[in-house]
């Protein structure tokens, strides 16, 4: 079954430029969002980024950016009341995670 | 590394330090089945079967009970009788993880590298940091691995990636960094092919089990806002026109169960993107057979009817969207962008339902 969320929200940016070709992204993606095409990493569909960043976090050239967080309304209706920023502490009994 | 590896080591004699237990555990512990001796000391050795101890542990805390207090000790473990050269793979210790972990390595002879993670599952712990690059080092160098093992490789789920720099982790380790797979159940075969994951093992699935394991601790949740919904209900009958009855009550019950279970079961069925959308949808369309079943489209209740259509819909789309956070595919960028809209429509909705809901109670 493939699910899809929102489209043209996400803040994936991968730099062609500084990528090393090593793979790591398309190792670690959980909704392969990455594929190798010549010693290249290149981003096939955007719009499966859940933001988990695993893949900026594991990228040894700093290649990618994305704004990670988790995507829990539990979590980001807290710190809209708090003002503060989203804590995935998921002791809020809401059922995220 | 060295002096890490030294500091760690509490005396300098062999005898003393074979004795130490490297982690520690209590003697409720079933799942320990014995000791493993190692050069930095005694490691726990873990069954792999799952005694109905740990499958009622399992079930509690899946209905939200004592969940966030089911952990065990982060450390070093054993299964079968792993040596210098076995696998290490590292996991979180939230119980209910280790379990699904351990379940799987019947047969082989490795180790397990828990970290603590207060409790708290691989993906969310790696979310929040706690399954992170800090603590694996520090874990590394508490456990004295690197004496214990005579490889520089460590296995981690895959979906702790996103809380761990692997070439960190080299850089201050030495121990290099292989994603295994998102799921336990494919770690004998990541193991058997030389640490090769494929395709299918790499890619985060949804599955309607794996949905409907997730909504008891929902329903749990709204049932605790529901106490005060039925307070506010009962006080209402004592001044009331037209008391609330049991139709009133499964016309709610239902919204309910629509928003935190029938959503999330039928979430790739429904039309439409946003989680509040697809529960608003089912909400409609339950509040719309419900009340046409109690015959409140009649002239004199017509009130009520548009109440309930404004403020148990919302309702379903509240509890719908707060599924996002047990999703597995929700970006933190598509949640704000969903909530803008609904919250807003969400809260309007329900106040003027509620008003009217309660107008039609009182003055019937």
């Amino acid at each position: 079954m493939k699910y899809g969320y929102l489209r043209n929200v996400v803040t994936l940016h991968l730099s062609a430029e500084r990528c090393i070709g090593c793979g790591r992204c398309a190792e670690v993606c959980p909704h392969r969002v990455f594929s190798m095409n010549e010693e290249k990493a290149q981003v096939d569909d955007r719009d499966r980024c859940m933001e988990c960043g695993a893949c900026a976090k594991n990228c040894p050239a700093n290649a990618i950016t994305v704004k990670a967080g988790v995507g829990c309304a539990a979590a980001v209706m807290k710190s809209w009341f708090t003002r503060s920023k989203p804590d995935y502490d998921c002791s809020c009994a809401e059922g995220c995670c | 590394m060295k002096m890490s590896d030294e500091m760690s080591c509490c005396c300098s004699a062999s005898s003393c330090c074979s004795a130490k237990l490297i982690t520690p555990y209590s003697n409720n512990d079933v799942w320990v089945t014995g000791e493993v001796r190692t050069p930095k000391g005694n490691v726990p050795v873990v069954s792999t079967g799952l005694r109905l101890q740990d499958i009622l542990g399992a079930w509690k805390v899946r209905w939200g009970i004592g969940r966030m207090n089911y952990k065990i000790s982060p450390g070093l473990y054993a299964v079968g009788k792993p040596g210098p050269t076995s696998p290490v793979l590292v996991s979180a210790n939230y119980k209910l993880t280790f379990d699904v972990l351990r379940k799987e390595l019947s047969g082989l002879d490795c180790w397990i590298l828990i970290l603590d993670t207060k409790g708290i599952n691989v993906w969310c712990a790696a979310g929040k940091g706690t399954f992170g690059t800090d603590e694996l080092v520090a874990r590394i160098s508490k456990t004295g691995l690197s004496e214990i093992v005579s490889h520089r490789k460590l296995v981690l789920p895959q979906l702790g990636a996103s809380g761990i720099s692997a070439h960190e982790v080299t850089r201050q380790t030495g121990f290099s960094v292989v994603y295994g797979p998102v799921r336990a159940k494919d770690i004998k075969g990541f193991l058997a092919s030389g640490l090769k994951a494929t395709e299918e093992m790499r890619t985060v699935r949804f599955s309607m089990w794996d949905r409907l394991v997730l909504t008891p601790v929902e329903l749990v949740a709204a049932a605790r806002f529901s106490l005060m919904v039925f307070g506010v209900m009962f006080l209402t009958n004592l001044f009331a026109a037209r008391p609330f009855g049991l139709a009133d009550f499964i016309a709610y019950a239902g919204a309910v169960v629509t928003g935190t279970t029938i959503a999330p079961l039928l979430l790739p069925l429904v039309p439409g993107r946003a989680f509040a959308w697809k529960g608003w949808l089912l909400g409609l369309l339950w509040t719309l057979a419900v009340v046409a079943y109690n015959g409140w489209f009649a002239a004199g209740s017509s009130l009520l009817a548009i109440g309930y259509l404004l403020v148990l819909p919302s309702l379903s789309a509240y509890l719908a969207m707060n599924f996002t956070g047990s999703s597995t595919y929700t970006s933190l960028s598509g949640v704000i962008k969903e909530m803008r809209t609904a919250v807003p429509l969400i809260a309007l909705s329900s106040i003027a339902g509620t008003v009217l809901v309660l107008i039609s109670s009182l003055r019937a």
